[in-house]
């Protein structure tokens, strides 16, 4: 028995010397920074000298080569700076070199373009496409956010559309515009993000906390807006747009034009403009919901091999109609309007925009640029300035008819230093340092108690990330980031409130002033903010990847969660802070399972997110005023938890016909009271059928289908209130969600050439093809009237 | 080498700081000027005799504490005709404004509705008219009829539809518009 076991030991080892030079390597040739394939590229062996060329896919095979044996493979491409990369042989062996492709495009963008695609290594990220930007241009970005799965909106109209991600929104989600770190006080839920969704060129959303170079904060994601490519060579290129729609009456015309030389100069110049009337729901007009922007960038840089400089301007400017039938003065309004079917005010279509609206504007502009040191890194240095400046108006009386309610300046300083290394291949290491300064100023001359009051505000933070490439499957990251937040504060509160909060006994060193029925304090706040993150990618093969994610993050409470104290008129609520609060700690694990393949794709992505001293706004009583009865609104903190999966899938039947599927479901907890968190999203599915015809005007056709169930778990936050009318207590449903909907949408486009570099594409869509009538339970405006209806759209693309 | 990259933000930093927090302009109070903190309504014996005063005061506006409500000059005598007007200031400015003759201003766009209670047998009619010949409210006659008791609802609404059905009565059903003010009084007619 033992020699038996002996003689088959010994006949292996043969065997395996007899193998030891009969190993391949093989993979592809790869642009680092799109994983583009490059063919054409050459492989020369060092220690045999054999010289092999890459195929039209951009795949080289090795043969023959020896066990245990380290090789040393220069890769070189015409376009590319030549590499060499040392392999050890132990087993037929898989690899993909990776190439950067620096003569024709910026290293600016390169290292942009490199820094989001590394965000998060283990966490799958998702793109909204070029076509869906261009489709839904006469839209708002959260329109074209919404077309990713776990991603859904908090509405206030159309006009108004705030991202949802994995069930949360506001101050909660990072959105980057171009770099910067949007400050459009994003913190009301009626605030949408101010960013032209016509000058997105990609659009990328991470459903993690882990990006941490941008912030520790993003409890729900972080938003990824950013400006195309610019090539290194003498061009001029540009598109015009024109959208036209018949629901809302209006359109958009947008335009880009980008000049570039091949000494690395570049420039890009992009503008739209946005006018619609009034919406319409399926049965009526939705009075005074016309929107009107305005929006202009310019981008200008230098892009050399080693170092560059870039500026971009950007100016947004809105102005957005709020239904007016949505504008109510206390409970006992509210009441006859939730119980009618149709809004109260239902007028005739016009372009006018009258009272309520809300006209934004934001200024950005930015500098930034960097340096690369030879064998240590790249340095990048970036200066942003941003100016928000919100007025909303309301229904007013007198003199005050056309003075704004809400007069705020919001101005942030931003400086950032980066720094990247790529220390050998495997392991890439980010840090960087921020400081931030931002002033917020209300205007007193609104003749309205001020919603957010004057602070001055001062963000330090400091970063590491790093990731480290183990072998072919395994990829592993970590990273920690620490804030420090610093908040100035005036604040003017009533002296009854004040004293309901025991804040006169709490912080009786703060008050600056009494002045009878108000107290003007000084709270100076401080947080001190820690996050992490620590993942792993591992691909079984070509085709499975498996990523995991753990992060680990803290959010400051913002301005409104600590400050609010008072009316909100366009809640038709008393909104109530609370200024002891905490930062909110998060806990987000995450996993996702993609399956990536020509024919048969998809992603499972499940995740659980724990968050402690979780700031939430729900209703509490009933307050008694001079103009009636108002429902009190007041923040607290608890312990959330949120679980949710995130299903995309995509078949193609042949190359002509494919099919899509999106499936998201999310469920909120308050672990502390045993309830359901308000304002969650509904389980949401989108199917899609799409045919492509290439070679017939690269026709393009999809129908797609949209279904929202009904939200059925909600705190009940229904109550009572008196009507003297009737001498009878009404009750007022706040919290049941509507109806289950189901919509159908259509899409076409076809191209027409024009000449060699021009071609114009024509496009033609419906959505709500029946005309349905529904409600979203996400839309604040459901209360008082239905969603849009049909509405038909033609889409005119001039590329040139 | 390490070191310098650190100190450029730190220099930035303390010039943005120390440029910014040594001028601390304190904010004003902000005025509010469609606060309507008191709401008075007088009604005067035709042919004479005390005054009966409904009030509500509610000096922090919206939200803080509730209204004060009180009623001095007694209660209603039955079979006895009342002059009625409505005076809304705004006293947390000083000297108070006058709000009621914005209303007035405005007298298109806003109208006072009496709501009497059941048990309550008072009868009101409006005394004052807008340009379009439409009641405003300000002024108006109360006559209360019987020996009764119940509440009796003031309630100010600005752009009400004044040419729906029973508003220019003085219904408030079909009236729509927002509430500017509204407050119950407790009325005995004895």
């Amino acid at each position: 028995m033992r020699n038996y076991a002996l003689a088959i030991l010994l006949l292996f080892s043969y065997l395996a010397i007899s193998q030891n030079c009969k190993y391949t390597l093989s993979g592809k040739v790869l642009d680092l920074h799109d994983g583009s394939v490059l063919s054409g590229a050459t492989l020369v062996v060092s220690e045999t000298e054999e010289i092999i060329q890459t195929s039209l896919e951009g795949v080289y095979t090795i043969s023959n080569l020896c066990k245990n044996t380290s090789y040393s493979i220069k890769v070189l491409h015409s376009s590319c700076e030549s590499k060499t990369f040392d392999v050890k042989i132990s087993e037929d062996t898989k690899r993909d070199f990776k190439l950067e492709h620096h003569l024709e495009e910026l290293n600016e963008i390169i290292l942009e373009g490199k820094a989001y695609d590394n965000t998060t290594n283990t966490v799958l990220e998702n793109n909204v496409s070029k076509e869906t930007l261009e489709r839904l241009s006469t839209g708002a970005l959260g329109d074209a956010l919404n077309s990713l799965s776990g991603v859904s909106s908090l509405n206030k109209g159309n006009g108004i559309v705030k991202p949802i991600v994995n069930g949360l929104h506001s101050s909660r989600i990072i959105m980057i515009n171009n770099g910067v770190r949007m400050q459009d006080q994003e913190w009301g839920a009626e605030h949408a993000p101010n960013i032209d969704v016509n000058s997105v060129g990609r659009l990328t959303l991470v459903k993690s906390a882990g990006a941490l170079q941008y912030g520790g904060d993003a409890m729900g994601g972080v938003i990824i807006a950013e400006a195309l490519k610019v090539p290194v060579k003498d061009s001029l290129y540009g598109k015009t747009m024109s959208s036209l729609t018949s629901n809302g009456r209006g359109g958009v015309l947008t335009s880009t034009l980008t000049k570039s030389y091949a000494n690395g100069w570049y420039g890009t110049a992009q503008g739209s403009l946005k006018r619609f009337g009034d919406f319409e729901a399926a049965d009526y007009v939705l009075s005074n919901t016309g929107i009107i922007e305005q929006n202009a960038s310019l981008r200008l840089g230098l892009n050399k091999f080693n170092y560059g400089i870039e500026a971009y301007f950007s100016f947004f400017s809105n102005e957005i109609g709020i239904l007016r039938a949505s504008h109510l003065h206390g409970a006992a309004d509210q009441v006859r309007a939730f119980d009618s079917d149709m809004p109260l005010i239902i007028n005739d279509f016009t372009y006018n925009i009258g009272a309520p609206r809300q006209n934004v504007k934001h200024q950005l502009a930015r500098i930034k640029g960097f340096k690369t040191i030879e064998n240590f890194g790249t340095l990048s240095l970036q200066y942003d300035y941003q100016q928000n400046n919100r007025f909303e108006f309301d229904i007013r009386r007198g003199d005050d008819k056309d003075k704004a309610a809400i007069d705020l300046k919001l101005g942030t300083h931003t400086l950032l230093l980066d720094f990247e290394n790529n220390f050998e291949r495997q392991l890439n290491i980010k840090s960087g340092v921020m400081t931030r300064y931002q002033n917020n100023f209300a205007n007193p001359n609104t003749g309205v108690r001020r919603l957010i009051p004057d602070y001055d505000k001062y963000d330090l933070g400091i970063y590491l990330l790093g990731d480290y490439t183990l072998n072919d499957r395994w990829l592993l990251e970590a990273g920690a980031r620490f804030d420090y937040t610093q908040m100035d504060v005036y604040k003017y509160y009533r002296t009854s409130f004040w004293e309901e909060r025991n804040y006169d006994i709490l912080y009786p060193e703060i008050v600056v002033n009494d002045l009878g029925t108000q107290v003007l304090a000084n709270p100076n706040l401080k947080f001190h903010n820690a996050s992490a993150t620590v993942g792993a990618k591992y691909s079984f093969n070509d085709d499975y990847h498996l990523f995991l994610n753990y992060a680990l993050a803290s959010r400051a409470p913002n301005p409104s969660e600590l400050f609010s104290e008072g009316l909100h008129h366009s809640g038709a609520r008393i909104e109530l802070g609370d200024l002891s609060f905490d930062s909110e700690v998060g806990h987000k694990i995450s996993a996702t399972l993609q399956r990536d393949h020509d024919r048969f794709s998809f992603s499972i992505n499940p995740y659980i997110n724990s968050i402690s001293d979780f700031i939430i706004i729900e209703p509490t009583k009933v307050l008694e005023t001079i103009r009636g009865n108002f429902q009190v609104w007041e923040y607290r903190q608890t312990n959330a938890q949120l679980l949710g999966v995130d299903i995309d899938a995509a078949y193609k039947f042949t190359d002509k016909l494919s099919f899509t599927h999106q499936w998201s479901i999310v469920k909120g907890y308050d672990r502390s009271r045993d309830m359901p968190l308000i304002s969650m999203p509904p389980i949401a599915t989108k199917n899609e059928i799409s045919f492509e015809h290439p070679k017939f005007y690269n026709l393009k056709l999809a129908l797609q289908s949209e279904y929202v169930f009904a939200q059925n778990e909600y705190p009940d936050t229904n109550f009572e209130v008196y009507i003297p009318e009737t001498e009878t207590w009404e009750l007022l449903d706040t919290s049941t969600p509507p109806s289950a909907y189901h919509l159908l949408n259509f899409n076409s486009s076809i191209d027409l050439k024009l000449n060699k570099t021009s071609f114009l594409t024509v496009g033609l869509g419906i959505t709500n093809i029946l005309n349905t009538s529904y409600r979203n339970y996400l839309n604040l405006q459901r209360f008082y009237a239905d969603d849009l209806g049909q509405n038909i759209l033609l889409n005119l693309k001039f590329n040139y | 080498m390490k070191k310098q990259f650190f100190i450029y933000p730190i220099l930035v930093l303390s010039i943005i700081f120390t440029g910014c927090s040594d001028d601390d302009p304190i904010p004003t109070p902000v005025n509010e000027e469609e606060l309507i903190t008191t709401m008075t309504i007088t009604l005067s014996p035709d042919g004479g005799g005390t005054d009966i005063v409904l009030k509500t005061v509610d000096m922090d506006g919206d939200g803080g504490n509730a209204p004060v409500v009180t009623i001095t000059g007694g209660n209603l005598s039955a079979g006895t005709t009342y002059n009625g007007s409505i005076e809304l200031l705004n006293a947390s400015e000083t000297p108070a404004e006058n709000i009621t003759e914005e209303v007035q201003e405005e007298a298109e766009e806003h109208q006072f509705f009496y709501t009497i209670g059941s048990g309550l047998d008072v009868t009101t009619t409006y005394e004052d008219e807008d340009g379009d010949g439409n009641p405003i409210g300000v002024e108006f006659t109360l006559v209360a009829n019987t020996v009764s008791a119940g509440d009796l609802t003031f309630t100010l609404r600005h752009e009400p539809n004044k040419s729906a059905a029973g508003v220019a009565d003085g219904d408030i059903t079909n009236a729509g518009g927002e509430t500017d003010i509204t407050e119950t009084f407790s009325v005995t007619v004895e």
